[in-house]
């Protein structure tokens, strides 16, 4: 299979031939943004650092907030709990029948795990960790995972962009409208388009999983985390 | 946070059993030749048929207002979103499935649109809420509700399907029913103010390409969107099939981004940020990408590609009659129009085109029928959609043969009902 990996603009261009710049008069309706407000809530942080507060941690100060604020979902050395995700381990494991996509093993960027510690989690107290707690928290998690090997390493708004995760090289663009050309281009066929009798290959009901019909009242409620 | 940990099948033992404990209330049923989906009384009483004269054609109803919101029939009580109890470790990060297969017509009505939350449903007192502009923008904006519904207005009716629709069975037929194969979409009319419009407001930058609107729920959901797509047909939405949004559909407001995975249609929209680069956040990258069997992932992919099922007949809804059957069922498309779509009786071997009926809308659900005698012998239903691009829904294993069995998103194969000679369906995949 031959991939454009970087092939996001020239696809754009192909979706949106007719978009044009955005030209209108002014409604003037609402009111300017003031910097203090918009600081408040300019949580999103980019894979080349944009948008990290000033902070630090390390990997060694990150396990004990993980184990108090995360370990009871995630396992403490992020190999989940129950049916929560796991977030370290499942090197190798990418290509196999049961992949195991974790920090170390499937995510592209560092960013990611920052962004989305300080703006999701913890699950049920969000957006509580202070900028040193995400460091620490992130630093740990990279550590879990093999990408640290230095638990007293410091990461901070100036570095972390700098640290690289091995999955990274592997995603590339959509590309269903070349590689899967056939579905646009192939006739659908009207008659005798099975050599035979079509047969039953699998049923639902070898493993049926389908929920029962009763009132959500007498189902058990599963854990609030 | 949890995203569905395995989405394709129970993954310990422990569960596995639950489920089978589960699966035997329906398979139970089914196997005794029940019918399941009937919530009128299955012995009518004598007293209310002719020629005898019913109680409500003597005795007063209630009143006006006695229903002040009004609410469906408590004979269609079991017409309700469905929730897969072992897909998520917890409900506020789960989904809900829309009862596909006991609504008719194209809209969906708004108490019965499936739920995908990742963080609860928030709760805002609208006088509290405030959507922020701002980044790459001449002007940053901060709008209240009252300002966003002063700009022109637009209605669109648009379906909304969860990338993972039919994650569940990439690795084969697992949950009988359409409301769960299939029940993450959903299509009701939107009205609100195209997003074009608010930007044009703040003034974009020249080197403005991509926006990261974020909800105000406690995941505080982000995603990027190219801003050719805000440009083109996005809308900020306040309002679905004439009313408020539902608080779980986002109110006050949502992002509605037509053909486009739901992830992306952040609800609760609070802020909008412009810039020039994609932010890759946790839902664009270890999430909702495609894994191919090399191990490289497919990422940022937004359309939905044309899809359909048959709605009725289907596991959770028999057929309980021979003779003359309406077959029924929806497709769409996140390209464009549905032009097409063929029904097949015998697993695909042989094909007929069904009747489009309704309106046909641009990336809007579809309603089709195909009207035939059955005779009790078991039968191979499928349905295929053919959309304005050319594009035709594939089999399932035409898209396994191109993604292998771990893409989790995506799953637009055709699917499989068996009609047994009792009229019970199952879900099966065939070769």
């Amino acid at each position: 299979m031959s991939r454009s990996r970087n092939g996001i603009g020239a696809a754009l261009a192909a979706l949106f031939l007719t978009a044009s710049p955005a030209v209108a008069e002014r409604l003037n309706i609402g009111r300017v943004a003031t910097p203090e407000e918009i600081k408040g809530w300019d949580i999103d942080v980019r894979p080349d650092g944009k948008g990290l507060p000033v902070g630090k941690g390390t990997a060694a100060l990150g396990e004990t907030i993980f184990q108090e604020r995360c370990a009871s979902c995630h396992g403490e050395f992020g190999e989940g709990a129950g049916r929560w995700p796991e977030l370290a381990g499942g090197a190798g494991t990418i290509k196999s029948e049961s992949p195991v996509k974790t920090v170390g093993s499937y995510w592209p960027y560092v960013s990611t795990v920052f962004d989305f510690v300080h703006r999701a989690m913890p699950f049920g107290a969000a957006q509580t960790l202070t900028p040193d707690e995400t460091y620490s928290v992130t630093a740990y998690l990279l550590y879990l995972n093999d990408i640290l090997k230095d638990q007293d390493f410091e990461v901070n708004e100036k570095n972390l962009a700098t640290i690289r995760l091995p999955n990274e090289k592997n995603f590339f663009m959509d590309d269903r409208e070349t590689a899967e050309k056939e579905f646009w281009t192939a006739k659908p066929c009207m008659s005798n388009c099975l050599p035979k009798e079509a047969m039953i290959t699998g049923r639902a009901r070898i493993l049926d999983v389908t929920p029962d019909k009763a009132p959500d009242s007498e189902k058990k409620s599963p854990p609030v985390q | 946070m949890s995203e569905p940990k395995r989405h394709l099948g129970p993954s310990s033992p422990t569960s596995r059993r639950s489920f089978l404990r589960t699966g035997l209330a329906l398979g139970g049923a089914v196997g005794a030749g029940g019918f399941t989906g009937r919530a009128a009384a299955e012995t009518p009483d004598a007293k209310n048929l002719p020629p005898n004269v019913p109680e409500w054609s003597q005795a007063l109803g209630e009143g006006v207002v006695s229903r002040p919101y009004g609410r469906p029939s408590k004979f269609e009580a079991d017409v309700i979103r469905r929730d897969v109890e072992w897909l998520t470790a917890s409900r506020q990060s789960s989904v809900s499935f829309t009862p596909l297969h006991q609504l008719e017509g194209i809209i969906t009505p708004n108490g019965l649109g499936f739920e995908r939350h990742h963080g609860g449903i928030a709760e805002i007192d609208p006088a509290e809420h405030r959507l922020m502009i701002h980044g790459l923008v001449e002007k940053p904006l901060m709008l209240t509700l009252e300002d966003v519904k002063r700009f022109p207005r637009v209605n669109r009716i648009a379906f909304l399907e969860c990338a993972a629709n039919s994650g569940m069975e990439w690795k084969g037929a697992q949950l009988n029913g359409c409301q769960f194969t299939h029940g993450m979409v959903h299509c009701v009319m939107y009205t609100g103010v195209p997003l074009r419009r608010l930007l044009e407001e703040a003034g974009l930058k020249t080197n403005a390409k991509w926006l990261l609107p974020e909800g105000a729920d406690a995941a505080a959901m982000t995603r990027s969107v190219p801003i050719e797509k805000a440009l083109d047909d996005a809308i900020v939405a306040y309002a679905m099939n004439g009313e408020a949004l539902y608080p779980e559909h986002g109110y006050p407001l949502r992002l509605v981004l037509p053909g486009w995975q739901g992830n992306m249609w952040v609800k609760w929209l609070r802020r909008i940020k412009v810039g020039d680069e994609p932010w890759h956040t946790r839902e664009e990258t270890s999430k909702y990408t495609a894994l191919m069997p090399d191990g490289q992932a497919r990422r940022f992919t937004w359309a939905m590609d044309a899809k359909s099922v048959i709605t009725n007949p289907s596991p959770q809804a028999p057929i309980h009659h021979k003779g003359f059957t309406v077959l029924s069922g929806l497709a769409w498309s996140g390209r464009g129009t549905i032009k097409g779509v063929d029904v097949s009786l015998d697993g695909g071997r042989n094909w007929r085109a069904a009747r489009l009926d309704g309106p046909v809308l641009d990336k809007a659900l579809t309603r089709f029928y195909y009207e035939f005698d059955w005779n009790g012998d078991p039968l191979l239903l499928q349905s295929r959609a053919l959309d304005e691009t050319g594009y035709v829904q594939p089999t399932k294993a035409a898209l396994r043969q191109h993604r292998g069995l771990n893409s989790i998103y995506h799953n637009n194969g055709i699917q499989t009902w068996h009609v047994l000679p009792n009229g019970e369906i199952e879900n099966v995949e065939v070769a």
